[in-house]
């Protein structure tokens, strides 16, 4: 006759809530003794392997490889009557098992927990309870302790590292057995290692980078270490964020983590644009020193020649905005000063200097703020720039910006202006060293041949990455567009 | 490469400090060799009968079996933790087997098998790891001390203990196990001092299993430890742990002089822990597969099994019985554990003071009258 105990999974760790069964030692049908390896187990302290506490005959595998498991969950049934040959005491008071009396063995502080509640009910109160208790259906009786046994579970063996046995540097060791270990489990099971569950092994990082990734919206398992050891370093994190246009693609395609929202709040999952953003932002924030400089223009002057401008042949069908006159004359001053025009590059200990002014223009949008930018715009002739600037708005509000049109550039224009601000302190697009803000046109008191007059005045703000520009260069540039925008004859001596 | 990179892989500046000291040196005493050949050592002659080397045997491997089934008791969840002894059998049968029945020893959480060779039913030594008692053993009666979880103040414990023995005039000694790792503790310096300056007879029992849980003796000390013991003024021996017979010498050597009045010793039993620190550990996250599958060919176990079939002291019989024996061993441990009783709630009060307290006579009425307050039976 069938006898069916259940092994449920035990805490082996002092205080572990769940484990993954890496792995079974057994198949169904298969006859088990006492103390036989049943499965691999691992928790957040160890990968352990689990043994028998029946001989008998295994009946069902509860759980697939891979999965995660509740301490106190079934794991394995096996059948413990005729073939499996348990000596089993009687009425023992195994943990678990219920017995004649209702009374539900547990066990004092660890190991598999039932589900039910231990507490006993206080007299005086309706006796349910009790009665649903004692006809609660039967627990599994959990253990058969019959003598003899084989098979002494093994201790945890280290994986054939083959590194130099270096004791001193044991840590070291310990680190490469476990690189080992991670090479080892992801060739022969593909199916697992590629789902980066709790059973994949945690990726080698030292806790600043751990954090330092964490900020960036980095997942450290989609990183190659070059460290000691296959160890993820700063710099591997930096290296993903170096290609971004690859990295918004695959933050995308992973999907997004939304949690539950609690109390009224609304969690937004970080993902796409914003996620992007932010990793851009704090990458630059934190990299570059930025330094910002203001101006205060009275560009009366460029609004009466936008007027004139619009009405000429040549600028018929584009828009001639206000930040086309700004975007030419940054165009003319980084002529001027070349050095504005260039980036940092910390692995060469370089600054490249850039031939062509790649001219990148921050726009809203509705999936969030992306930055085309105007390959060569100084080529471009001011009809041609300004033609330009439209379809690079329009394509970026349609939210078609090709990729390519988001790398490559070389200072960017924030125009904070349309929505009715005087400034702001920029914040650098990676890898630039250049941005200006432009603030709105508004009419301002203003002291014009001697006297208080209306003007249409504006305020710019230059910030700049102080590794590439001083001060004396940021200035004479923010001067630079500031005087061409105060009065755009200024242009003919460019 | 950094300036990080290169300090790791600066040459340990101390020789021997270093790598593992392998058995066969001169500053290692040993009496049977890993491959089982019986040597003489000048210093520590020893005197064994052949019944003698097989009860060794026999308590060297019931020590093992009883360590083995108390690892899988564990990972089937009956005990919260198991801390075994897996490699250091012989160190640890070695000191029990030296100690004089009026002899005292104070054990860490790790002496199974000193709690053994003292008589202590390994099911009141399973009761502390089961969570039901703080241990089951009566002291007293054993001579064996509680286990002691706190690292270290177990040396405080058994210096204070043989200055007690001092004053009363008695020709007993105490032996104070300790780790590698506990040398480090400044209770175990404290108790060195107090014990060299009083001559107390006490010998300090390091079983230096090469690793305080993952850190590894050569990070806690840059000479070898037995060397300690000359700044403290007493003799330090380095004796090879996973010879029992070595052991068994060096340690009866050492009790005996504690005994004379000539202070103490420090002991050091160089052996490895085959296992986990505890079950909790996984010990492949800070050592390498090869340094086990060396330390496994110097099993103490192994080398006195070579012996005693060479030396025609046992023979395959003799062999079975005794892993028949260690079978019956592990069945009782097994079903007394599942089966020991949970001890009752009111035990608490009643070994705190050797007489009772209004107070705690107070606290326990409440809680009995708390306990009664609920239905059914139990508690």
């Amino acid at each position: 006759m069938a006898d069916l105990r259940q092994f449920k999974l035990p805490d082996v760790g002092e205080g572990l809530t769940e484990g993954e069964i890496l792995s079974w030692l057994v198949a169904v049908g298969d006859t088990v003794t006492v103390n036989q390896p049943l499965c691999e187990v691992e928790t957040a302290k160890a990968a352990v392997e689990l043994p028998s506490p029946f001989a008998g005959t295994v009946t069902e595998l509860l759980f697939e490889p891979g999965t995660t498991v509740d301490v106190g969950a079934p794991i394995i049934t096996i059948d413990v009557g005729a073939g499996g040959g348990a000596a089993e005491p009687a009425g023992s008071g195994l943990i678990g098992e219920t017995n004649a009396n209702g009374r539900t063995a547990v066990l004092v502080g660890y190991g598999p927990r039932s589900t039910e509640a231990k507490r006993r009910p206080r007299r005086g109160q309706p006796a349910e309870t009790a009665a649903a208790r004692a006809t609660a259906p039967q627990v599994l009786p959990e253990a058969d302790y019959g003598s003899g046994s084989e098979r002494p579970p093994l201790l945890a063996t280290a994986p054939d590292a083959t590194v130099k046995p270096v004791r001193h540097g044991g840590l070291e060791a310990g680190r490469a057995a476990e690189a080992h270990a991670a090479a080892a489990a992801a060739a022969p099971a593909p199916a697992t290692s590629s789902t980066p569950g709790r059973g994949a092994l945690r990726p080698l990082a030292k806790p600043p980078v751990r954090k330092y990734a964490k900020d960036l919206g980095v997942d450290l398992t989609t990183v190659t270490g070059t460290g000691p050891g296959g160890v993820i370093t700063r710099a591997d994190v930096d290296a993903v964020l170096g290609a971004p246009a690859e990295r918004t693609h695959a933050r995308e395609t992973a999907g997004g983590f939304a949690r539950e929202s609690t109390a009224g709040d609304t969690r937004i999952p970080i993902k796409g644009v914003r996620k992007h953003t932010a990793a851009a932002m704090v990458a630059s924030a934190f990299t570059a020193p930025h330094v910002t400089e203001f101006l205060t223009v009275d560009v009366t002057r460029t609004m009466k020649l936008r007027d004139r401008l619009a009405a000429r042949p040549e600028l018929a069908g584009v828009k001639v905005s206000p930040l086309l006159f700004v975007a030419k004359a940054v165009l003319l001053a980084a002529q001027r000063h070349p050095m504005v025009n260039s980036s940092w590059d910390e692995a060469a200990q370089e600054i490249v200097v850039h031939g062509a002014v790649n001219l990148g223009i921050a726009a809203a949008t509705p999936r969030g703020l992306v930055v085309p930018n105007i390959k060569d715009a100084g080529r471009l002739s001011l009809a041609e720039l300004a033609g330009a600037l439209t379809e690079l708005t329009a394509t970026a509000r349609a939210g078609k910006t090709p990729p390519a049109d988001m790398t490559g550039g070389t200072i960017t224009i924030t125009n904070v202006g349309v929505f009715g601000v005087d400034t702001g302190t920029p914040i650098l697009n990676p890898g630039e060293s250049a941005i200006l803000a432009f603030g709105a046109v508004r009419d301002m008191p203003w002291v014009h041949k001697g006297k208080v007059v209306p003007r249409k005045v504006t305020q710019l703000a230059l910030s700049f990455d102080h590794r590439v520009i001083d001060g004396e260069l940021g200035s004479r540039f923010l001067a630079d567009v500031g005087a061409l925008l105060h009065d755009p004859g200024t242009a003919l001596a460019f | 490469m950094t300036a990080l990179q290169q300090t790791t892989e600066v040459v340990d500046p101390v020789p021997g400090a270093g790598a593992p000291h392998l058995p066969g040196q001169p500053e290692l005493v040993q009496l049977l060799t890993p491959e089982g050949e019986r040597v003489e050592h000048p210093d520590y002659a020893l005197d064994v009968s052949d019944d003698e080397l097989r009860g060794l045997y026999r308590d060297l491997a019931l020590v093992r079996r009883w360590d083995v089934e108390a690892t899988a008791l564990q990972r089937q969840g009956e005990l919260g933790i198991w801390a075994s002894l897996l490699g250091q059998e012989a160190a640890q049968v070695g000191a029990g087997r030296a100690l004089a029945p009026d002899d005292m020893a104070f054990p860490t959480y790790r002496e199974h098998g000193v709690a053994w060779t003292r008589g202590v039913d390994p099911l009141h030594v399973i009761s502390l790891f089961r969570g039901v008692d703080q241990g089951g053993w009566d002291p007293v009666a054993t001579h064996f001390n509680l286990y002691t979880v706190v690292i270290g103040a177990q040396t405080l414990h058994a210096t204070g203990y043989a200055m007690g023995l001092q004053r009363d005039g008695a020709e007993s000694a105490t032996l104070a196990f300790l780790g590698d790792g506990a040398t480090s503790q400044g209770e175990v310096n404290e108790a060195m001092i107090w014990a060299a300056t009083f001559a107390a007879p006490v010998v300090f029992f390091c079983q230096n299993n090469q690793y305080a849980i993952s850190v590894p003796i050569e990070r806690q000390s840059r000479v070898p430890l037995y060397q300690r013991a000359a700044g403290f003024g007493f003799p330090g021996v380095r004796v090879d742990g996973n010879d029992v017979l070595a052991v068994l010498a060096v340690t009866r050597a050492a009790l005996a002089a504690a005994r004379e009045g000539s202070g103490p010793t420090f002991i050091e039993a160089f052996t490895y822990r085959m296992g986990a620190h505890t079950t909790s550990d996984d010990p492949t996250r800070y050592r390498l597969a090869s340094e086990l599958e060396e330390w496994k060919l110097r099993d103490p176990i192994a080398r006195l099994k070579a012996h005693l079939s060479r030396a025609g002291i046992a023979d395959a019989d003799f062999f079975a019985s005794v892993d028949a024996e260690g079978d019956e061993l592990a069945a009782r441990i097994r079903q007394g554990t599942v089966e020991m009783p949970d001890p009752a709630g009111t035990e608490i009060f009643d070994h705190v003071y050797a007489e009772q307290t209004p107070e705690l006579a107070r606290q326990r009425e409440e809680f009995v009258a708390y306990h009664a307050s609920f239905e059914g039976e139990g508690h």
